[in-house]
């Protein structure tokens, strides 16, 4: 998933801060002072926003809520279910198998994300280094992150196979190994597995990323405190990573998101499994949902994601407006 | 001198040596899917440690695997699947997106900011929160197992995309450009159309490439709300329909596989400055 349009957020959305009632009103009361081109020029606007309204409301606005209500149903699919409160969640709350998948999508995403984000920095500096080649590296750096992810864990399940794994030939001729490893046999190698393949995915995007926050740093600054006896240690913590937290932030929270909502990896790699032990969140929701039909419980399973994300994005919209508010460090940039 | 030679390695240790490293990994998996594709199953299965296993090449490629991805599953059809939906889904979101920005970019009208603030949280919304509900309101609209399914619902994540994407492009477009044309006559929404469009088609472009390789790599809208063989995309279909309980066909998997990724991969290529700037987008501010 891309990231764009974040820096200008707070400049296009003022998120309301001023009290309920006032920013009730203040629109009835704009519209009763309104001279006529500017009522027209709010219909434009209207119209213009109309089909994108549309679509959001009946594709994600109504589902969402459609969610919440099945959640606390006992719908199965094809018949309506009857308000049962909180039993899914109880139910859920009791089921060992969702506390560990729950268990799972937190390393998973803690893991995946801080191995992208340690390697995505050192390709991103590597490349910043680099003079020729760079956009014959980038581009094909990219690869892992243009092509269906269903497609190339494919490959990886391929490779992870217990009987034909290339990966283990490789480390058996390398003198790693003496006996084979099943990648994705075991339930916590299993997990390492799928973790491995995430890192490989989302590596690059971080890299390319990082890369785009580090090309607009003025090379003087480096100058500067190099001059003044910085080692590099020093002007990479001191220099590079203060100026580049915003970037980071932006990319860091974002593959958050996409990491704790991850459905694909676990589905193809594992399907959930050995015993149910690699489940997350969403691959759960899916085996409750779709594979035995109980909407409710699958509902439930999925919207227990929500606090979370939830969390994750009001932070995100904090930090990006107080960004903007402080812009420090701009002058630094080129 | 010898500081020059110490330099150099220390570039070589530091620099190519680990960026070489982490290329070949991150293309490894490509060169043996593809390596498998044209393998010949006798030679596919041997155990990894059996002396005759020779995993990097093939001495007897074969094209069987994409005979018997084409005469003996749907492929081809679920290629023109893929590609109708996405091509379908991001021209609704191109055109959504593109009116949207312009009027959060663009126009004051009271209500913007938090509708801005509303259209980039729906962005950061994942599929898996919502597709069991989702997958109800489809069988509402007894839309299930139809491409309409994917063609409503994939610019949903769309829209959001494109509309932020383009908004920051339009404020690098200047305001005299339209007001220009509006002095000369013509209406807001011609100024619009003929003029402020026209000069965005970059920017248009970037989102439209993007908006289709992620269209084109959608899987669990795909996987939930088509059913039938002949309906579904490529993703869905090789997973679903060359998996057989625990027997994996790898060389038809595979072969489908690079195929399903070549497409986005060859427009990729093309495109590849216009795709890390939609990446990178307004990161770098």
């Amino acid at each position: 998933m891309p990231v764009a349009g974040h820096p200008s957020l707070s400049e296009a959305a003022p998120l309301p801060s001023r009290g309920m009632i006032g920013a009730m009103t203040r629109p009835i009361r704009r519209l009763r002072q309104a001279s006529r081109t500017e009522r027209r020029e709010w219909l434009f606007a209207f119209i213009l926003l109309l089909p994108s309204l549309t679509m959001l409301g009946a594709f994600v606005a109504y589902p969402f809520l459609r969610g919440i209500w099945l959640s606390l149903t006992d719908a199965v699919v094809g018949r309506e279910g009857a308000f049962v409160g909180i039993d899914n969640f109880i139910k859920l709350w009791n089921d060992s198998i969702f506390r560990r998948a729950a268990q799972n999508t937190f390393v998973y995403t803690a893991a995946a994300t801080v191995l992208k984000l340690t390697l995505g920095m050192l390709v991103a500096l590597m490349l910043n280094n680099l003079m020729g080649f760079k956009r014959f590296l980038r581009a094909s750096m990219l690869l892992p992150w243009i092509v269906p992810t269903v497609l190339s864990t494919l490959a990886w399940k391929w490779m992870f196979d217990p009987t034909f794994s290339i990966v283990n030939w490789l480390l058996f001729r390398l003198g790693f190994i003496h006996l084979r490893i099943d990648w994705l046999g075991g339930p916590v190698v299993a997990m390492w597995s799928v973790i491995l393949v995430n890192v490989w995915r989302g590596t690059p995007f971080f890299a390319i990323t990082l890369l785009a926050g580090l090309q607009t740093i003025s090379p003087d600054v480096h100058e500067a405190a190099a001059i003044d006896g910085a080692s590099p240690w020093q002007r990479f913590w001191r220099v590079t990573w203060p100026l580049l937290l915003p970037v980071t932030m932006v990319v860091v929270l974002f593959a958050v998101i996409q990491t704790f909502a991850d459905f694909q990896l676990v589905y193809i790699l594992t399907g959930g499994g050995p015993a149910n032990s690699t489940h997350l969140f969403a691959t759960y929701a899916y085996q409750l949902g779709v594979a035995t039909a109980k909407l409710g419980e699958g509902a439930a399973a999925s919207i227990a994601m929500f606090p979370m994300l939830f969390l994750v994005v009001l932070f995100q919209l904090w930090y990006i407006r107080r960004g903007d508010s402080g812009k420090g460090g701009t002058q630094w940039r080129k | 001198m010898a500081q020059v030679t110490g330099a150099r390695w220390r570039r070589w240790v530091s620099l190519y040596l680990p960026l070489g490293i982490f290329v070949l990994v991150t293309l490894f998996p490509f060169y043996y899917m593809a390596v498998t594709a044209v393998r010949p199953d006798r030679e596919m299965y041997i155990p990894w440690n059996r002396p005759n296993f020779a995993p990097f090449w093939t001495l007897h490629p074969t094209l069987e695997h994409f005979k018997l991805l084409f005469t003996e599953t749907l492929f081809a059809r679920w290629l023109l699947n893929t590609m109708t939906i996405a091509t379908l889904s991001t021209g609704i979101a191109l055109f959504c997106g593109l009116l949207a920005a312009y009027a959060l970019a663009r126009l004051r009208f009271p209500g913007g900011g938090a509708l801005g603030t509303g259209i980039f949280v729906t962005y950061l919304v994942p599929q898996t929160l919502l597709f069991l509900p989702l997958g109800d309101v489809i069988r509402t609209f007894h839309l299930s197992d139809t491409p309409w399914a994917l063609i409503f619902t994939y610019p949903t994540f769309l829209i959001p995309f494109c509309t932020w994407l383009m908004m920051g492009y339009f404020r690098t477009i200047p305001k005299e450009l339209e007001e220009c044309a509006q002095i000369d006559g013509a209406t807001r929404l011609q100024a619009m159309v003929r003029i402020v469009f026209p000069v965005a088609m970059p920017g248009i472009l970037s989102a439209g490439i993007f908006a289709f390789t992620l269209s084109w790599n959608e899987f669990i809208y795909a996987l939930v709300f088509l059913s039938s063989a002949p309906n579904k995309t490529i993703p869905v279909g090789v997973v679903s329909e060359l998996v057989r309980g625990d027997t994996f066909f790898w060389g038809p998997l595979m072969a489908g596989a690079l195929l399903g990724s070549v497409p986005v991969a060859f427009i990729y290529s093309f495109f590849v400055e216009q795709y890390v700037s939609a990446m990178t987008g307004a990161v770098k501010g």
